[in-house]
């Protein structure tokens, strides 16, 4: 009887331990085939997409650098991203400080209107804002003769910095909220400014929260593709990595340059790898911080 | 002695204090508060604002003026077979997308989090890998996947089958079925993290009593695991859903651009090839459809999944 119950038991682990690694392969494979894929010869693609690269043809990644032009991307997608964060910063901390921890009028309609914001998804509202962007350009070309506007990577960043505005300040007036006003108290009875008391007290403890919000809106402002393809629209002008790819990856299909094609992929999914492999211990638990309260 | 000092300046002059303090601090709250409500107005409400007042007009690309058309950009829409196959293909990929990722992401969440498995560890950080991709990246993994020739899906299928005929995984007919699977393998594992984390939050002396009762593991999955996270799984189901009709659009625009021959079209696709075409009344229209369905669907959802919430 009881031998009989453990046999079941054993079955029932080697089973989960089967699914289980059935599906990290599933994940594993594909992602480990580029890296590999991207080190192939042309000719390497006609036949059995199992066998491994005869060399590491790094001609692929030097051709994806610069002909592609992917290196110009990266370089436009590190400024964006770095700017969008660092408006997002200076922005998001003060407001959700005041937000969570003041009483004034007109509070509670400010919180509803950034809860409201959470449930407004940027590609809704990405037509309109290009075409504010248009009119706005249309109106500069008639004062001074140039547009700035559209095909700007500040602009572009500031568009992330806006929309990603909700979370952001949801996540960090939830947390905020929790802390004692005894910190401050303590801060204005020794002199300190409010300013002073919100920089130097409360953001330093708010660090891991801060660094939860910039480890997602890192990923998703280097990720994203929708708005940036649609306000940096120039076939001549800047474009984000995630758009160039796109690019690339259309022009393949025609030109059947597979190299360079994943040479490009693994460039623009590198960084979030590394990071990911630095800090992946913060990103599923902060995930779970943010996501078990929304 | 600074409690003193603090008293000392109340007691000198109370009121003036007060006044310059106030003053003070509303200037502070005002210099925290307003670059990001100006931010969030100008990027986020007047644009939601725009989609509801540009679906009531006829807006061109190359003429600067717009004509009220009243709701003549809608009864278009009904008409329009393209958008009604875009609409049946979102909410098709909303609903099986949902189901599947929910589904898997519940059971083995429920197995990590009960079981002592070796490497628990690995297979968490492996399962979030699809998560932090760009979706551009995704499409590109999947276009090596579902190539006819020598993709890697084929070539697999080519050890059991005749492969002279290839299957065309992005060909018309089973072009959705595609999307899904991509869709799934990217979600999976972000929602079985989030699970493992509620669920390691049931405490172990239920499942310990019931276990004595003679409760089988799947009974305990849906009589204990499931009721106790409830709450949280309600919460994300609905955000979940909202986000499958972005990401729906996502997949779409850099899988397929729709195609072919737009039998991968989905919504928001449609909104966004219109205003390529310079339709921008029209496309707003559709954004307005969408905007509306994603509402009442989340409020169905919420409406339907509403129980009484159980504590432990």
């Amino acid at each position: 009887m009881n031998s009989k119950k453990n046999t079941g038991e054993g079955l029932y682990k080697v089973f989960i331990y089967v699914v289980l690694s059935a599906l990290a392969i599933t994940i594993l494979v594909p992602v480990a085939w580029v890296f590999m894929a991207s080190f192939k010869q042309n000719s390497e693609f006609y036949g059995n997409p199992w066998t491994l690269p005869l060399g590491l043809y790094w001609k692929n990644f030097t051709d994806a650098w610069n002909t592609a032009k992917m290196g110009e991307y990266m370089l436009n997608s590190v400024i964006v991203t770095a700017l969008a964060l660092a408006l997002l910063l200076v922005i998001a901390l003060p407001a959700s400080y005041c937000l969570s921890r003041f009483k004034f009028k007109g509070r509670k309609f400010l919180n509803t209107a950034f809860m409201a914001g959470l449930f407004i998804n940027v590609n809704y509202i990405v037509v309109p804002i290009f075409l504010m962007l248009r009119d706005g350009d249309l109106w500069f070309k008639k004062l001074t003769g140039g547009t700035f506007l559209l095909n700007n990577l500040v602009v572009l960043a500031v568009v992330y910095a806006a929309t990603a505005l909700p979370f952001t300040i949801y996540l960090l007036s939830s947390y905020f909220s929790t802390l004692s006003h005894e910190y401050e108290e303590a801060a204005y009875i020794d002199g300190a400014s409010y300013n002073m008391a919100m920089w130097r007290i409360i953001f330093p403890m708010a660090k891991p929260s801060i660094i939860t919000v910039i480890l997602f809106n890192f990923l998703s402002f280097w990720n994203e593709y929708i708005i940036s393809m649609t306000l940096m629209s120039s076939a001549t002008g800047a474009k984000t990595l995630p758009v160039g790819l796109l690019t690339l990856m259309q022009a393949q299909q025609s030109a059947a340059q597979y190299g360079i094609m994943y040479a490009g992929l693994v460039l623009v999914m590198l960084p979030t790898l590394i990071l990911y492999m630095c800090v992946q211990k913060q990103l599923t638990e902060g995930m779970t911080a943010g996501g078990l309260k929304g | 002695m600074k409690l003193s000092a603090v008293l000392y300046e109340s007691c000198k002059g109370k009121e003036p204090v007060d006044m310059k303090e106030n003053k003070g601090l509303k200037c502070f709250r005002f210099l925290c508060i307003a670059p990001a409500t100006i931010l969030f107005f100008v990027f986020m409400i007047v644009p939601t604002f725009n989609v509801f007042r540009m679906s009531m007009y006829e807006k061109g690309a190359y003429s600067p003026n717009e004509t009220f058309v009243g709701f003549k950009n809608f009864q278009t829409l009904l008409q329009d077979a393209n958008f009604i196959r875009s609409m049946q293909n979102m909410i098709l990929l909303v609903v099986v997308v949902t189901v599947i990722t929910f589904a898997f992401a519940l059971v083995f969440a429920g197995i990590l989090s009960r079981e002592k498995i070796k490497g628990q560890n690995f297979f968490r950080i492996v399962f979030y890998i699809p998560n932090i991709l760009s979706v551009v990246v995704i499409s590109g993994i999947f276009s090596a996947i579902y190539k006819p020739e020598n993709g890697m899906l084929n070539s697999i299928i080519g050890l059991f089958r005749d492969m002279s005929d290839p299957i065309l995984w992005k060909g018309q007919s089973l072009v959705m079925v595609s999307i899904i699977i991509a869709m799934v393998w990217q979600a999976i594992g972000y929602y079985m993290v989030m699970y493992m984390a509620s669920m390691a939050s049931v405490p172990e002396s239920l499942y310990e009593s019931a276990g004595l009762d003679g409760a089988s593991r799947v009974t305990q999955f849906f009589q204990i695991t499931i009721p106790l996270i409830w709450t949280n799984i309600r919460t994300t189901l609905t955000f979940f859903i909202i986000s499958t009709i972005n990401m729906a659009f996502l997949f779409v625009k850099a899988m397929t651009s729709g195609g072919p021959n737009g039998a991968s079209d989905v919504a928001l696709n449609y909104m966004y090839s219109q205003k390529d075409a310079g339709l921008f009344g029209y496309s707003m229209a559709i954004g307005v459809v969408i905007f509306l369905f994603s509402f009442a669907l989340s409020a169905l959802v919420n409406k339907v999944t509403e129980r009484e919430p159980l504590e432990f």
